[in-house]
């Protein structure tokens, strides 16, 4: 990582003093440790508030480089913390501390940061086994029951897929359904010089030229907006032996489509796509352990629900948006909670899609007072605990 | 350039009552002529704030609602055809040339608010309310104007800003914004006032409303945000509130609860959220007001 302090632009201003710029340029890097987009711009900018008087107090200070570090609320709330523990000296947050080791090992090898990871928060990984394992450890590990190289690929229960090609499978299931969800249709027009509707406006100006006789004609088609897809996967311990697969498909999902958001859930409610993105997997596993933290004990899916219904929905979902709940409707919380929280989730989205694993188990029915209470504000509701069955929803998906 | 504290006091005599943080964000806009982005729950005032800066300022203040599918056209600037055809029309036979520069003029140029904005003389504020509503290619042309304050207009030539624009962005997050467009801007987060600066916003912005009542409302309002409802009131609703019980020539809330609760309507919106708010409710939120 490149040190600002090096740089020579930040000599230029020379009211501010090589000290206090080495100490800023520390600052960013413990900003840009902790996820701010903190660059060069916004490090001369505070080079320059510096040196034109909001230095004098570190009230005024904290308020000024607040508003030029920050970029969204969480930014915001976690920023004053971050000033006073780094210029003030006081205690740092548990939050930013645990962020703060990973910072310690941020570049080495992969493998380094997985023994980490084990070492230091042992609760952490047993509670999302197949975070980061999933893809690679899974296979030589052997953990799961063996699968029968003789059965169908298509057909093996994920309980039983331990193979890595298979779980490959699984990313690809999920890039075959993003392909035929991926274009939808808006009422939006665009001009087009075929479509249905002239676009009389853009006749007139089009033909000034000929001295408005319309001989070129221009017409407005349907603009082709991408659907939206959001995951809200079930990450309790009833549902442990799926969740390595899910998470995989849920990976597979955000990699295809143009605009998916992902959640996991399990007494709480966690976003974790710009986790799931990391390119480094390490990386990603790390941050998915942290998100993940309290995890155990039983599914509270209305109170993880109605979470999604209050701080998210307004953000990640819009008219063409479908959410697939993954979860075996095991409810451990208020199932009344969770029928008017999926009341309230139907008036917002298109489509909602519960996948439940343990539907194709033999004598599986839906009896639990969880998934009684969701059935009836359910658009699909299908088994998936095979690729085949994943596959199976391509067609309905694809008629959204 | 104005300090923190003027900056301040010059928001409270245009009405707004802000908290020490914004004028901090609004001095910093002057230093370092980067936009501001506003985020918060509706209702929170955020295109007061903008309102409050042209006065301020003493500037015209041009406003861009933005909506989805709003495009170039309506945004920054479009030729006025039907004038431009009727030209053609009167001036038939003249020489094409002549006529091509008279129609291409500033004469048949219909200017949007972003053009406008960067054209004034004196730098005004340009309110671009609610972005989180436009398309991302919108959003991404607006980094462009952003960051060099010039526009190009094929027939015309390159236009560069006469001033940079104080230029305030709000949004709703009903959709996460670009990265880049994040990091060109200062950022602050409104949020609901706390008792004492929802108080003295009250007895600014209603005729009398005395303090004791201003106090009375504000400490009710705050009760009413921690319930779970589904819209939570904002600073509008409050004023709302205040300003119908005001008309009602209440000088306390315990005077008359039949009326305090009737009125209370006007906090919420939604039909599960009065049904939420049941006399027991309000009973002991007002029991809370001092």
């Amino acid at each position: 990582m490149s040190c600002c302090g090096d740089n020579p632009r930040f000599a230029e201003i020379d009211e501010v003093s090589c000290l206090s710029a080495q100490k800023l340029a520390a600052f960013l890097r413990t900003l840009r440790d902790n996820g701010f987009a903190a660059g060069l711009a916004e490090g001369q900018d505070a080079a320059v508030l510096m040196a034109s008087g909001f230095a004098a107090s570190p009230g005024l200070l904290r308020s000024a480089l607040k508003h030029l570090f920050s970029a969204r609320k969480s930014d915001w709330d976690r920023f004053d913390g971050l000033f006073d523990a780094f210029w003030l000296g006081k205690r740092v947050r548990s939050r930013s501390s645990t962020m703060g080791a990973t910072k310690a090992v941020s570049s080495p090898s992969l493998k380094s940061l997985q023994d980490k990871g084990a070492r230091d928060s042992p609760s952490v990984s047993d509670q999302v086994p197949s975070a980061g394992g999933a893809p690679e450890g899974r296979g030589g590990e052997g953990r799961m029951e063996g699968a029968s190289r003789a059965e169908n690929l298509g057909e093996t229960d994920f309980r039983n897929l331990a193979d890595p090609d298979q779980v490959e499978q699984a990313h690809a299931a999920a890039a075959r359904l993003a392909k035929a969800m991926r274009t939808r249709l808006t009422r939006r027009d665009l001009a087009r010089r075929r479509g249905y509707r002239l676009d009389l406006r853009r006749t007139i100006h089009r033909n000034i030229s000929h001295g408005g006789v319309p001989i070129s004609l221009v017409k407005r088609r349907r603009k082709i907006k991408p659907l939206r897809l959001i995951v809200l996967l079930d990450a309790s311990g009833s549902m442990s032996m799926y969740t390595g697969v899910f998470l995989r498909f849920v990976h597979g999902v955000l990699d295809e489509f143009r605009e998916a958001e992902a959640f996991l859930f399990h007494t709480r409610l966690a976003h974790v796509s710009d986790a799931m993105k990391e390119k480094d997997a390490a990386r990603a596993l790390d941050r998915l352990s942290i998100l993940a933290q309290g995890a155990g004990g039983g599914t509270r899916i209305g109170e993880s629900l109605a979470t999604f219904n209050r701080h998210h929905a307004a953000r990640v979902i819009h008219s063409r948006s479908c959410v697939m709940i993954v979860s075996d409707g095991y409810e451990t919380g208020d199932a009344k909670l969770l029928g008017r929280e999926m009341a309230a989730l139907t008036k917002r989205c298109r489509r909602i899609v519960w996948l439940n694993p343990m539907m194709a188990w033999e004598g599986y029915t839906p009896v639990a007072a969880g998934i009684q209470a969701a059935l009836p504000h359910v658009d699909l509701y299908a088994p998936a605990n095979t690729l085949k069955s994943l596959g199976a929803l391509e067609p309905y998906l694809a008629k959204l | 350039m104005k300090t923190k504290d003027e900056i301040a006091k010059a928001l409270a005599t245009c009405g707004y009552i802000a908290d020490a943080e914004l004028a901090t964000a609004i001095s910093l806009m002057q230093l370092l002529r980067r936009p501001l982005l506003l985020e918060g729950e509706a209702g929170v005032g955020k295109t007061e704030v903008a309102k409050a800066l042209a006065g301020v300022h003493a500037t015209e203040l041009i406003r861009l609602q933005c909506y989805e599918g709003l495009d170039q056209s309506s945004a920054l600037y479009e030729w006025n055809y039907q004038r431009q055809l009727l030209a053609i029309q009167a001036h038939h036979g003249a020489d094409a040339d002549t006529i091509e520069d008279q129609i291409f003029s500033e004469k048949y140029l219909l200017q949007r608010p972003l053009l406008a904005a960067i054209r004034q003389e004196k730098p005004p504020v340009l309110l671009i309310d609610e972005i989180d509503r436009a398309d991302d290619e919108f959003e991404a042309f607006l980094l462009e104007l952003l960051s060099d304050f010039q526009v190009s207009i094929p027939e015309l030539g390159t236009i560069t800003a006469a001033s940079i624009p104080h230029v305030v962005l709000t949004s709703n997050g009903t959709r996460e914004l670009s990265d880049a467009l994040r990091r060109r801007c200062l950022y602050h987060y409104v949020d609901y006032p706390d008792v004492d600066r929802e108080a003295r916003i009250i007895m600014a912005r209603i005729d009398g409303a005395s303090a004791s009542l201003s106090l009375q409302i504000a400490q009710m309002v705050q009760g009413v945000r921690k319930e779970d409802l589904r819209k939570v009131p904002g600073v509008a609703e409050t004023l709302d509130w205040a300003a119908a019980l005001v008309g009602l020539d209440i000088r306390d809330l315990h005077d008359l609860p039949e009326v305090v609760h009737e009125a209370l309507m006007c906090l919420l919106k939604t039909k599960e959220d009065r049904a939420r708010m049941t006399r027991e409710v309000i009973d002991r939120l007002l029991g809370k007001v001092a």
